[in-house]
């Protein structure tokens, strides 16, 4: 029994209620934001090295016992999870300062991320998969109301449909709980990881597996559940789009993640088939956006989806490389994504416009940007030593070792096009002609500048020293790979 | 369009605290009963907005003039930090306490922690209900 | 009773949808209403629908009588947050609705730079 698992989700949350006392004053505001996501992130290095040291924690609420009451479980993925979004969290808050605008800060812009942040270390943490279920909606609240903040036209129109779309999953999300309650009779994920092998009627169970598989695709953009993503992330501004685009379809890929290898695994031939065959094509339909638009935040947007399918790969072929390698490469994704985004977000104020057809030779004036943009894509297309390319490496060896080796030569040839599809950003905005510029003070350009090299520069790091992070990684895996290691931590208290 | 509904307001005179009495009942029977602080804070809601129905927006503020979005974060600390007082003496979050304690006029009474959190919901509720009923019906 | 049960949920979801393919928005919330109840009530049925006590120990009454009580709150719950998400669709529709001076989602389509 250990509270420490608990303080990622309680401090933003106490935070973000404190923040809702005073919206106007922004000076508190930006302060109170940061210290909420900084503390956040010290009290996941904490846990880290407690999981590390100790194993899996495990806390059931109210002191019920735990097959009763709510689980709340900390392995070594879900802290890495809830660290890394918590650090994106961090720099996103610092990002905003100077990118959001003065009255987006001051109608409760700080107080919704904090809430997102409650969510999805919520998600990241929990056991039990109704009180998951709970925190999806959290975030999602959360994510409703940033998408639509400060009202702009394009915004509201978009956020009707990502609204639809995600009651609509939400209901499937509730009727699939019904159906697994009626036939397993528990939620808790450690006691269904449990109950489920000693099922004989596995037909039902593939039925309810593939209708989880539904719900978590609707928020993890999978083929062909990804339609709504591109429009709605195109709508809100930047920090915004970068906040969703590192956690939010994350979280359903966790949650895939979670199910697939913990108790959704009576039935591997068909439905961890069926989830390379998805993963594969999301990949496709990914690649054709990205190379399809002129729009800068659209290409980044279609990688996410892109990734997505790359790690759901690596999950489908349930073996030590390949689930290694979705992790690393999960970390990796929500630390480029944001990168990624950040840097774009700069060249869109720059220029003024996202349309790249409208850009031009922007390599002359800013340099330093236009050569951490080159790391970064580099980066996220995996090019050696960088930090997309020991994840790839890794979830390729897991599909020729698995039954899908057709997959892995997909994933390679595709790792081509996102090259492309990200370096084309690259030629068109920072070399040829030089187009006229907004000008921007100096002192902001930096304010936006800073954070975004110094997670540049933390994605590097993880690529070149992959080698220093590999213990935690396969840590995380080899609870994956066993649950027993998971079902005892929580059952056996 | 706003008319002067005398039976309306004459009736809402008596009947909002008659609303209001029973919000209060229904909190308190949550203790063991159905009821609690989620339908507490919906009924205490309707009754501030049938007031809002008979009379107007601004009557209704310069009676309860409630910043209804502090309320809601008020309601939230209170919430979470009754169930965050678990990890002061180290037990499970959300980990309860209850006892008996005999008080004046009342007799003897059951204590619990959970009434703190409920609350925290009934501020919750009444806060962010008042916010969206404000945010819809501020510009007529 | 499950199966008179199970007859409700279709035609609350059947409603649902045929509220949700039409183009007015407020016809799309009400739809998403009915989604939910029928969602909640599906839960419900799957949980069992035995026992007549309700589940709050008392005297007399042998544990095969209770009512499953983890099904009910569960749905107490889905429906707090089906009552959160439904009031800020409407507030969301609304204003919506005075931005872009239209609730017809045909006129909601696409974007003003498509490309």
């Amino acid at each position: 029994m250990s509270n420490l698992l608990l303080f990622p989700i309680i401090i933003p949350l106490i935070f973000a209620t404190v923040l809702m006392i005073f919206p106007k004053n922004l000076k508190m505001q930006r302060w109170i934001a940061v210290i909420g996501a900084a503390s956040t992130f010290v009290a996941g290095l904490f846990l880290l090295a407690k999981v590390q040291s100790d194993g899996v924690q495990a806390v059931t609420l109210g002191s019920w016992p735990a097959p009763f009451g709510i689980s709340m479980v900390s392995d070594m993925l879900s802290v890495l999870l809830v660290l890394s979004s918590s650090l994106i969290t961090l720099f996103v808050v610092v990002y905003s300062y100077s990118t959001i605008g003065i009255k987006r800060e001051q109608s409760y812009y700080y107080p919704a991320v904090l809430f997102l942040m409650t969510g999805v270390n919520g998600a990241f943490t929990t056991g039990d998969i109704f009180n998951l279920f709970v925190f999806v909606e959290v975030l999602l609240m959360a994510s409703y109301a940033l998408i639509v903040h400060g009202g702009e036209k394009p915004q509201l129109r978009e956020s009707i449909k990502y609204l639809l779309v995600n009651i609509i999953s939400s209901a499937l999300f509730v009727a699939a709980v019904a159906f697994l309650y009626s036939v397993t009779g528990t939620l808790n994920m450690a006691d269904l990881a449990v109950k489920i092998p000693e099922i004989e009627a596995t037909g039902i169970l593939t039925v309810i597996a593939v209708m989880f598989l539904v719900v978590f695709g609707f928020k993890a953009a999978i083929f062909p559940l990804y339609f709504w993503l591109p429009g709605s992330y195109h709508a809100p501004p930047v920090p915004i789009l970068a906040l969703f685009g590192a956690l939010l379809t994350k979280v359903g890929v966790y949650a895939i993640m979670r199910t697939y290898t913990l108790f959704f695994t009576m039935n591997i031939g068909f439905t961890h088939e069926l989830l390379a065959i998805i993963a594969i094509l999301t990949i496709l339909a990914g690649c054709v956006g990205a190379l399809a638009y002129f729009d800068v935040k659209k290409i980044i947007i279609y990688n996410i989806i892109i990734a997505v399918g790359v790690i759901l790969f690596g999950v489908s072929q349930m073996n030590e490389a390949g689930i290694e390698g979705s992790i690393f490469y999960l970390i990796h994704d929500m630390l480029i994504k944001a990168a990624l985004f950040f840097l774009v977000g700069i060249v869109a104020v720059l220029f003024g416009t996202t349309n790249l057809r409208k850009m031009g030779g922007l390599i002359k004036t800013y340099p330093v940007l236009g050569w951490s943009y080159l790391v970064a894509a580099f980066g996220l297309a995996g090019i050696p030593p960088l930090s997309g390319f020991p994840g790839k490496l890794l979830i390729v060896q897991g599909g020729f070792e698995g039954p899908q080796f057709w997959g892995s030569i997909v994933i390679l040839a595709t790792s081509l096009i996102v090259l492309l599809s990200v370096v084309r950003i690259f030629i068109y905005a920072f070399w040829g002609e030089p187009v006229e510029t907004v000008p921007l003070k100096k002192s902001s350009y930096y304010q936006m500048f800073t954070p975004t090299v110094v997670l540049v520069a933390i994605t590097v790091f993880f690529g070149v020293g992959a080698e220093l992070f590999m213990p935690f990684i396969s840590g995380a895996g080899e609870v994956l790979l066993n649950p027993s290691i998971y079902i005892d931590a929580v059952l056996k208290e | 369009m706003r008319t002067n509904d005398v039976m309306l307001q004459t009736a809402t005179k008596v009947v909002t605290f008659i609303i209001l009495l029973f919000a209060v009942h229904i909190f308190f029977a949550g203790h063991y009963t159905p009821g609690g602080g989620f339908v507490g804070g919906l009924l205490t809601t309707s009754a501030i907005v049938l007031l809002m129905l008979a009379f107007d927006m601004n009557t209704v503020r310069k009676i309860l003039p409630i910043n209804y979005v502090v309320m809601t974060a008020v309601g939230l600390l209170l919430a979470v930090g009754t169930a965050a007082a678990s990890i002061v003496f180290d037990v499970p979050f959300f980990t309860h306490a209850y006892d008996y304690f005999d008080l004046p006029l009342l007799g003897e009474t059951s204590l619990h922690s959970a009434m703190l959190f409920d609350a925290g919901v009934y501020l919750v509720v009444v806060g962010v209900t008042m916010t969206i009923i404000q945010t819809i019906g501020e510009d007529e | 009773m499950e199966i008179i049960m199970s007859v409700l949920i279709g035609l609350l979801f059947m409603a649902a949808v045929y509220l949700m393919l039409s183009k007015s928005l407020i016809r799309i919330i009400i739809g998403t209403g009915l989604l939910s109840h029928g969602a909640h009530l599906l839960l419900l049925t799957m949980g069992g629908l035995s026992g007549d006590a309700p589940p709050v120990v008392a005297d007399g009454v042998s544990v095969a009588d209770y009512a499953d009580p983890l099904p009910q709150a569960l749905i107490l719950t889905a429906i707090v947050i089906s009552f959160a998400v439904t009031s800020f669709f409407l507030v969301l529709a609304y204003r919506a609705y005075q931005e872009l001076g239209t609730d017809n989602m045909d006129l909601l389509r696409g974007t003003e730079d498509h490309e």
